[in-house]
């Protein structure tokens, strides 16, 4: 997890070798991820149980079953697997009769797209409450987005996407209660939003998926706001004149971004990760509701696929915040290997 | 001059007015339910949330009326020259809805497609070897055995176009080993009322109604729909907020629970039915020893005095009331009225008496007692009545341990017999004939076909034979009366104990009305929205 530092003269060089090992150590984990699910398929049960009608024969059943290769150890179906999928063959949907990648080509805007409003609005609107609550840290605002703020931590977020559904959907009728609105493909990618409906589609999902990192980013941002204010140079900065705009976000709130990007980082891929239950509530029709259903029903090819690429999801996301920290911290870009190790 | 401003004047207003209904006429049906099709494929995968999509697309040789009775389709007449050919005379001028016409040759292709090996439909084609064509309007199923219950089987059955079929690559049925899937799995060309415009598989499935089926001309459409989107809404209370708020008209299944809320709000109503399914316990009469529970070494479900006490201690009506919310009608027989073969007199459960229990199970030798497993699947109502019969069964003193696992492990895991009591439903819909349900659990398991879902492994020499003949047997009244006798032999020795037909409720905006089916899916020709 700890990049190891590299001096700035030779940083080019050191950064390929640096990304090309967190990419090989991301194939692992993928291994790992696909190795560990296979074993537990054996526990989520039997596909065919759920494919045939339960009036089906046992002939027809044991048929199928053999026909999938269900009957094999689940090392020999994981080494299937891997072999395929190295060939870009992930196999196909047991639910749905239909190649596993294109699937989830399919649904990845879907979740994309939320995904980035909901992270957007965590930070967009996170970050200047989170500093406000921390200039101001006695106004009845500043309390009121404080206790608001315990919703967001404690509330699940099914009752959220419902207590919403049921305000704008139910009783004042604004908002629409599920799905994705009308779409429009741009590419190969499919978009909510350049139509009304999209755009109207995402709000509801977007504030319930994004409710609960607004908080958190609004309460870490408050607290390094405090810690960083009651710093030396923050009063020398006062002293010398500057003005408090400057001293606030010139100075103080650059120096709590490391922090707050680690945890949007790694957020972001919990966003992504775990829209299931956002994506379930509202009919979201991404890879987390996707995988629900492939989980009801035993569908073997889609879990797989699924989590090695949630796997290589966070994979990226990590080595793209350890990059950053290099753009932010001007101390981690020293050799300090030079001056003894870490 | 006058007269021909007049006559154009009355001829506008007359067009206007023909306009009108057209104008008014473009009506869709928003329909939620909880799963989306599987597959386009009509013989693909044989699953309800499948056939609702292609049961409104493709179309079979015959169907069913109101009442659910056999009625001509695709085919306007039949005969049986000898035992083992069936001649169907098709319908002239039937449309597909790319525009080609129906021949026999499309019925031949459909017979050897869902006859194929990749196809999960070819028990609608039961006994069936092969098709063969006499003219362009005429074409005999050859039976490789026979099957008296063949027309019924035959409403599943439906016919796929085969010049389609072969221009786009779909002979066969998604084979899920393969690495592409079949054109067919996402497009559909059938005769039926509706066609598909649209598929986005779980957002929703666009169909419009086929301005050329022959049902128009045949007084078949008893609906006004132009249009239907079909969106599956996964979140119980999603689904319900859509059809309060108006986002939709038709809510297929909404959870029983919410039933008495929806029936409060004037915009909404709600209608059931009942489906032609029944669910039972069952015991292991098989083994020796209990596999799952302590009974001193023994199986007390081999003795039928103890199968008795557990009939007469189940209290149905409380289950109906409690478990279902009134949502059952407690039965006393595996057939439901509407069935071929069902026999109300055969229909009489046990009366609730537990002091009765008490005394059978101490006369069997259990004064005390004994303690058994019951296993279960996670599916409602399944899962709830496990827990019910559990408390009711150890009032009268047998400790009832309800094991319920997920549904995907539930059914390898009592196929392999591995069980000792269990609970079950069975849908007697596909083919509404007694044969079908009376083979399935009560004969003689062999695994052959036969017994297939008899895991309690009961065996009697008279309920084969009554199955037999009903196999081979022709005469209507000769099969009622093999059906009524092998229906009042398995009450009397109880081999499973029934506890209700489920009710399913509908619910909708007032504006829409829909005919329930007892396979508890909607045909769209027979919806209005007004």
């Amino acid at each position: 997890m700890h990049p190891r530092p590299f001096a700035r003269r030779e940083g080019g060089a050191l950064m390929i070798a640096f990304v090309i090992r967190r990419l090989v150590q991301g194939v692992l984990v993928m291994l790992v991820v696909g190795f560990i699910a296979f074993s537990l398929f054996n526990f989520v049960g039997d596909p065919v149980a759920l494919m045939l009608p339960p009036e089906a024969t046992q002939a027809d059943r044991q048929a199928m079953r053999e026909n999938l290769g269900l009957d094999r150890p689940f090392y020999v179906q994981f080494a299937t697997f891997v072999t395929n999928a190295v060939q870009g063959n992930f196999g196909i949907s047991l639910r749905l009769g239909r190649p596993v990648s294109a699937l989830l080509v399919e649904r990845m805007p879907a979740t994309l797209e939320l995904a980035f409003i909901a992270a957007s609005l965590a930070l967009l609107v996170g970050i200047p409450l989170g500093v406000y609550t921390g200039l101001h840290r006695n106004s009845w605002l500043s309390r009121l987005f404080l206790a608001g703020s315990l919703i967001g931590v404690s509330l699940p977020t099914f009752l959220i996407g419902i207590f919403l559904i049921l305000i704008f959907a139910v009783w004042l009728g604004v908002l629409p209660s599920f799905g994705r609105g009308d779409t429009t493909m741009v590419g190969g990618w499919s978009t909510g939003f350049l139509t009304a409906s999209g755009l109207k589609a995402l709000i509801l999902p977007s504030i319930t998926l994004g409710l609960f990192q607004l908080t958190l980013i609004m309460r870490l941002v408050r607290s390094e706001m405090l810690e960083v204010l009651r710093t030396d140079y923050i009063k020398f900065a006062r002293a010398r004149g500057l003005t408090s705009r400057a001293v606030n976000f010139g100075h103080a709130l650059k120096n709590t971004l490391v922090p707050v990007i680690t945890i949007t980082g790694l957020q972001l891929g919990a966003i992504i990760a775990f829209a299931i239950i956002t994506e379930t509530v509202f009919q979201w029709p991404g890879m987390g509701l996707l995988f629900i259903q492939a989980v009801q029903f035993a569908d073997i090819p889609v879990m797989a696929a699924y989590l090695c690429l949630i796997g290589f999801i966070f994979v990226i996301i990590n080595l793209v915040v350890d990059m950053l920290y290099y753009l932010v911290d001007p101390r981690l870009r020293v050799d300090r290997t030079a001056v003894g190790g870490h | 001059m006058l007269p021909t401003m007049q006559a154009r004047r009355r001829l506008a207003l007359l067009l206007l007015l023909a306009c009108l209904p057209a104008l008014a006429a473009a009506r869709t049906l928003r329909y939620a339910s909880q799963d989306d099709p599987q597959t386009l494929d009509p013989h693909s995968a044989n699953l309800l949330a499948t056939s609702r999509v292609t049961g409104n697309v493709y179309e079979p040789l015959v169907w069913r009326d109101k009442e659910w009775k056999v009625i001509p389709w695709l085919a306007t007449s039949w005969s049986q020259p000898d035992e083992k050919r069936w001649r169907f005379r098709l319908r002239e001028g039937v449309r597909f809805h790319d525009g080609s016409v129906l021949t026999a040759d499309d019925v031949v292709f459909s017979v050897a497609r869902a006859l194929s090996p990749t196809s999960q439909l070819k028990v609608s084609l039961q006994g069936v070897e092969k098709a063969v064509k006499v003219d362009a309007h005429t074409v005999e199923l050859v039976m490789a055995k026979p099957n008296p219950a063949l027309l019924s089987h035959l409403t599943n059955f439906r016919i796929m176009s085969k010049a389609w079929a072969e221009k786009n690559g779909s002979t066969r049925p998604q084979d899920y080993t393969a690495k592409e899937d079949t054109f067919a799995a996402r497009n559909a060309n059938g005769t039926g009322a509706f066609k598909v415009k649209e598929r986005q598989t779980d957002v929703k499935t666009v169909l419009v109604s086929h301005p050329d089926w022959w049902g128009h001309a045949a007084g078949m459409n008893e609906g006004n729909l132009t249009e239907v989107v079909m969106l599956p809404i996964k979140s119980n209370a999603t689904r319900l907020a859509a059809l309060l708020s108006g986002e939709v008209d038709f809510v297929l299944d909404p959870p029983t629970q919410d039933v008495a809320r929806l029936r409060a709000d004037p915009a909404v109503k709600v209608i059931e039915g009942g489906e032609l399914r029944v669910q039972y316990i069952a015991f292991d009469v098989f083994r020796d020893e209990l596999l799952y529970g302590k009974a001193g070494g023994k199986n007390p479900f081999k003795d039928l005095r103890v199968r008795q006490a557990v009939a007469h201690a189940i209290d149905a009506e409380a289950i109906r009331a409690k478990v279902m919310r009134g949502f059952s009608r407690p039965t006393g027989t595996i057939l439901t009225p509407g069935v071929q073969g069902y026999s109300p007199d055969a229909d009489v459960r046990p009366a609730y008496d537990r002091e009765r229990a008490r005394r059978l199970l101490a006369q069997a030798g259990y004064p005390d007692g004994f303690e058994v497993t019951l296993d279960a699947g996670n599916i409602q109502p399944a899962a709830d009545i496990a827990q019910a019969v559990a408390a009711m069964l150890s009032q009268v003193g047998i400790r009832v341990r309800p094991n319920i696992i997920p549904q995907s492990n539930y059914f390898p895991k009592i196929e392999k017999y591995d069980t000792s009591f269990y609970v079950l439903s069975w849908g007697g819909g596909v083919t509404a004939d007694a044969l079908y349900t009376l083979q399935a659990l009560l004969h003689t398991a062999n695994r052959k076909g036969e017994g297939d879902f008899n895991m309690g492994r009961w065996s009697n020499a008279r309920m084969d034979e009554l199955i037999q003949q009903l196999q081979s047997e022709r005469d209507p009244a000769k099969r009622a009366a093999a059906s009524r006798e092998a229906l009042l032999l398995a009450g009397r020795e109880l081999p499973l104990v029934t506890i209700h037909q489920p009710l399913i409720p509908w619910a909708m905006r007032r504006n829409v009305s829909a005919w329930f089916s007892p396979v508890n899916t909607v045909y769209f020709y027979k919806v209005r929205v007004e």
